[in-house]
């Protein structure tokens, strides 16, 4: 019938728009589920999520040492050219010449965070560090080069 | 005791036995005017503050807390850049009709302020008519916003105004009808006998049912004439850029701007002196203690309180619903909000003559 069909459709409406007023009221009165973050203030505590990626970094342990074998895959993987490897050749102790990294240039402007230059190394010499603080007042430092001045690859990791 | 009605008593007395008559009227009319555009900066700043407060904690937000303390003076820099910002008029534009349509949008408000009890015997014009009066004068204000929409020579400003136009139109409808519910129990069109005549308890608790779908359907239907959210069709950010004052800088947005807010704290007002009894005190049946009690709290402070309970609400139906669409909004009105108050009105009707109300 018509009219039962009216006054359903109306109860319904109603039972709707009270059910999100409902929520809404719950988070107007339940100021502790806020999560606004007071940035520049709660600089020292500020947890960033595990899932954020900021910039890529290439670790290295304290004999100033990485990983990074100079294979390019990341190079390769890297959709918009923001990685270059700079190759240099090293004398081995034995006399040979081996090839080597001589910059890893990381191109910071270029960089869209898809973290497939880190699944693509294969002696994971490469992550994705939480910093997001990038702000500078010429582009040409955002222009990094990841291995540190001096270091070189890691024992045992070819 | 101190209070509004005393101050205006005495202000008369003292300017009576200075003027005459006539200069008398003259100066009171100048005091009431500038107290009405004082009580205009004042809400302005206070409700644009609140709403942003309300819509920031519903949204799991925190809000302005950055200006003063606590962000309490965000509004009033706020109104500092608008006042300082260039008010353009476009070259194509109508330049009479867009620069005078801010003007009737305050004008309107500034009308609408008349017939508002503020406290106990406190009100600028207690006329025979005062509910025709506000809902004959708040439909004017459908007219600014043609002018506004028209004069701006822009597709947005004129869609946004011609919406506005049968929106107001529509809801125009249902919102007298709900205010007849209370005329019809009260049996007087003037605030001040709608007021006294709940002196004994509210209507939405003298009048039951019918007070209770009335005051539900004014509540939609005055939240649609002011043009807020869920029905802010006119002004549309998502479709027409900002509706009827997409042209609009500077200080005459601002006008638009505060008329809105200024609007919505009429209707509140209207009803909280038609349901919620004015600044008629809460009271209980005989409970003697409790009521004297109430009595303490100034008329004023339970006015307000109204009012500001209402403004909440209306913020918290902006925050909580979507935006509706123009065949919907229409629907809601022509199919549901009408035929409802119109059954609603005959059975308030019937409940007057045969005294089923408390």
């Amino acid at each position: 019938m018509f009219i039962i069909k009216y006054i359903k459709e109306v109860y319904r409406g109603v039972k709707s728009l009270l059910v999100g007023m409902k929520r809404t009221l719950y988070y107007f009165t339940h100021h502790k589920e806020i999560i606004t973050q007071q940035y520049p203030d709660n600089r020292d505590t500020l947890v960033m999520a595990e899932r954020f990626k900021g910039e890529v970094v290439m670790p290295h342990n304290e004999k100033n040492e990485h990983r990074c074998t100079g294979c390019q895959a990341c190079e390769l993987a890297c959709p918009n050219g923001t990685i270059k490897v700079v190759f240099k050749n090293e004398l081995t102790p034995e006399g040979k010449k081996k090839k080597a990294i001589d910059k890893l240039v990381y191109h910071l402007e270029l960089c869209t965070m898809c973290n497939l230059c880190v699944e693509a190394c294969p002696s994971d010499a490469i992550k994705m560090a939480q910093t997001f603080e990038h702000s500078v007042f010429d582009r040409s430092e955002l222009t990094k080069i990841l291995n540190n001045p001096g270091s070189k690859i890691m024992d045992g990791v070819e | 005791m101190w209070s509004f009605s005393h101050i205006a008593n005495e202000l008369h007395e003292w300017l009576s036995s200075i003027f005459n008559p006539t200069w008398t009227l003259v100066i009171e009319m100048v005091l009431a005017g500038v107290a009405v555009i004082g009580l205009f900066a004042a809400l302005g700043l206070v409700l644009v503050l609140m709403e942003r407060r309300v819509a920031a904690w519903i949204q799991i937000r925190l809000g302005p807390n950055r200006v003063g303390p606590q962000g309490l003076l965000q509004s009033l820099a706020d109104t500092l850049k608008l006042i300082v910002k260039e008010g353009l008029t476009p070259s194509g534009a109508d330049k009479l009709l867009f620069n005078v349509a801010p003007f009737i949008a305050m004008i309107v408000a500034m009308l609408l302020m008349a017939p508002i009890a503020f406290a106990k015997d406190f009100q600028l014009w207690d006329m025979n008519i005062g509910v025709l009066y506000v809902s004959a004068v708040s439909s004017i204000m459908v007219i600014s916003i043609l002018m506004a929409g028209w004069s701006s020579n822009n597709k947005y400003s004129l869609m946004g105004a011609m919406r506005s136009g049968a929106q107001i139109v529509s809801y125009e409808l249902s919102a007298g009808l709900s205010i007849l519910t209370i005329v019809v129990l009260t049996g007087s069109l003037q605030v001040s006998d709608i007021i006294h005549a709940q002196a004994t308890g509210w209507w939405i608790f003298k009048g039951h049912l019918p007070v209770w779908i009335a005051f539900v359907t004014f509540i939609i239907a005055v939240t649609a004439e002011t043009n807020r959210a869920p029905f802010d069709l006119a002004e549309a950010e998502s479709e027409l850029t900002a509706g009827f004052h997409t042209e609009y800088s500077g200080m005459k947005f601002a006008l638009f701007f505060l008329a809105e807010y200024i609007n919505v704290f009429i209707v509140c007002a209207i009803g909280a002196t038609l349901f919620l009894g004015g600044w008629m005190p809460f009271h209980i049946g005989n409970w003697t203690q409790f009521n004297h009690v109430m009595d303490y709290i100034p008329s004023s402070i339970w006015f307000f309180g109204k009012t500001f309970f209402l403004i909440f609400l209306i913020m918290w139906f902006r925050w909580t619903f979507p935006r509706l669409r123009i065949d919907q909004l229409l629907n809601l009105e022509w199919k549901y909000l009408l035929p409802i108050s119109m059954i609603n009105l005959l059975l308030a009707t019937a409940m007057a003559i045969l005294g089923w109300h408390f």
